[in-house]
């Protein structure tokens, strides 16, 4: 189980505990958290998932994937060169506590 | 207290219901299922539910506690059957009455019959919803060859799915090429090509005249030159209709889906209607079209949400498409009305490439194989119809994604 935060650019803040397996973008659309929309189902090919991961847990993750790394060149919201990440590449699992996540002011 | 019914559970009802919340709505919502199940995600019945693994469940549209955490009333197989307009009630199978004040049809589209002798026959398939899916998957499991009817984007992630299992497959289409309703020649004959190299059989040029078994069971399909392909599944993807008879039964205006304006209101002034069952005036393709995609079903949801919520949006959002077919995977961003010119971007030897399709000299409509950056960045070239032309592209070297940065920064 992983505990994900969310914290909405209007100062709000949404938790959640997550099974492993899932990925913070499936997490947050199946639970009806506003702020990220994961439009191509998790392939990597919408960039409307962006997240902008709190440094405290940026070492915890799995390095930029190729795909994952052109469409973050796409987003919306300007690209933070460290803290940028898709959420659907983004998976919950045993290593990985819990994660804090910025919401992007817009996925499209 | 004020009281919107979605009738509906699927793409579009699901996501009102979401963006009614999220745009502050906080009277009553009342979301209606003719089927039974948490409401479930269409695309991946025809792709990943298909695969080979034993728990492959249905991708919930949302979890079952987003319904309780939003206050949504999620009623469960129990369909619509009447509509009163002039009550504002809805009437379920089951007898109970809802009151609405609102009311807004997400009916989408059902399966379209393919309607000749043996279509009965055990064996015979089709993909529409998530128990034609099941069926679909424990046929695959026992089969060894398969005929898909119709080339259209069903038939096509039919018959990768099934050539993905090792089965034998053929595909028979009425056309004379594949996805012919909606992407250009180009990219018909490369996705053609890319199939028939993995061992796709295409027959083209052919209706399908008989179905024919041993006894119940399904053994072979013969098309009107008197040929006949040995089956032991077959699917049928010859299109879909729009769910619009409740509607029409309670006079509210359809045509060939159900009839509404900009904001997506129907002839009453109480009835709305979003998704697959609606035909609506579409800025992008200069004409009343109907148009079955998720895109379409969730923001028209999304903007009828603002309307619903005391804030008029006319809808104008820029159609767009994606399927996956195998190792392939398609993206369409607008629509083009005919062949027209086109430029070819990005590397065709890989298999990596876009078509830009101008009307006009326009840039109309970006069709993208393997290509997702160019596809985002089409996207937001093509939002506001006639924002770039030929020649500015062709000053960009045809650089879209530099295109669409000049945009953003344009505009910002």
């Amino acid at each position: 189980m992983t505990k994900i935060r969310f914290h909405h650019s209007d100062g709000r803040t949404d938790t959640l505990d997550v099974a492993d397996g899932t990925s913070i973008m499936r997490a947050a659309v199946s639970n009806g958290i506003d702020g990220i929309i994961g439009e191509c189902g998790g392939q990597a090919m919408c960039a409307t998932c962006h997240v902008l991961v709190h440094d405290d847990y940026l070492t915890q993750l799995p390095p930029i994937g190729e795909d994952e790394d052109e469409m973050l060149d796409c987003t919306a919201t300007q690209r933070d060169p460290s803290r940028s990440r898709l959420g659907c590449q983004i998976i919950a699992t045993d290593g990985l506590g819990e994660i804090a996540v910025d919401l992007p002011e817009e996925q499209v | 207290m004020s009281h919107i019914v979605v009738v509906g559970a699927g793409h579009a009802g699901v996501q009102l219901a979401d963006s009614l919340r999220t745009e502050g709505f906080s009277g009553q919502v009342t979301v209606i299922d003719a089927a039974a199940g948490l409401p479930y995600q269409r695309p991946p019945l025809s792709k990943d539910y298909l695969k080979s693994t034993d728990d492959a469940d249905l991708l919930p549209l949302r979890a079952r506690k987003f319904y309780h955490d939003k206050d949504i009333d999620l009623i469960e197989g129990d369909p619509v059957v009447s509509i009163d307009r002039h009550g504002h009630t809805v009437t379920l199978a089951s007898g109970s009455e809802l009151h609405y004040s609102a009311l807004v049809l997400a009916t989408g589209a059902r399966h379209r019959r393919l309607d000749v002798p043996g279509v009965d026959l055990d064996g015979v398939c089709r993909l529409r919803d998530a128990a034609d899916a099941a069926r679909v998957r424990s046929e695959l499991d026992r089969a060894r060859s398969v005929v898909v009817i119709g080339a259209g984007f069903i038939g096509l992630e039919l018959a990768a799915a099934a050539l993905d299992r090792g089965l034998d497959v053929t595909v028979v289409e009425l056309g004379s090429r594949v996805m012919g309703r909606a992407v250009s020649t180009h990219i018909s004959d490369h996705i053609r090509a890319a199939h028939t190299a993995r061992g796709v059989r295409f027959v083209f040029d052919r209706t399908v005249t008989a179905l024919e078994g041993d006894g119940p069971r399904l053994h072979s399909v013969v098309t009107d030159d008197g040929a006949r392909y040995r089956a032991d599944l077959v699917v049928v993807g010859v299109g879909v209709l729009p769910e619009d008879s409740l509607a029409a039964e309670a006079g509210i205006l359809t045509d060939d889906g159900i009839v509404v304006d900009e904001y997506l209101r129907t002839n009453d002034d109480s009835v709305w209607a979003i998704g697959d069952c609606v035909r609506f005036p579409c800025l992008h393709s200069g004409s009343h079209t109907r148009l079955e995609s998720v895109q379409n079903a969730v923001d028209q949801a999304r903007t009828l949400a603002a309307t619903l919520t005391g804030k008029p949006a006319v809808y104008e959002r820029l159609p767009w498409f994606w399927s996956h077919q195998g190792p392939t995977k398609i993206q369409i961003a607008g629509i083009a009305r005919g062949e027209g010119p086109v430029t070819v971007v990005g590397d065709v030897d890989r298999g990596k490439f876009s078509i830009l399709r101008y009307e006009q000299d326009t840039l109309v409509c970006v069709e993208s194989i393997n290509h997702p950056v160019a596809h985002t960045s089409a996207r937001a070239l093509l939002a506001v119809p006639g924002t770039i032309d030929l020649d500015t592209l062709q000053t960009l070297q045809f650089d879209l994604k530099s295109a669409a940065a000049n945009l953003r920064k344009a505009n910002a």
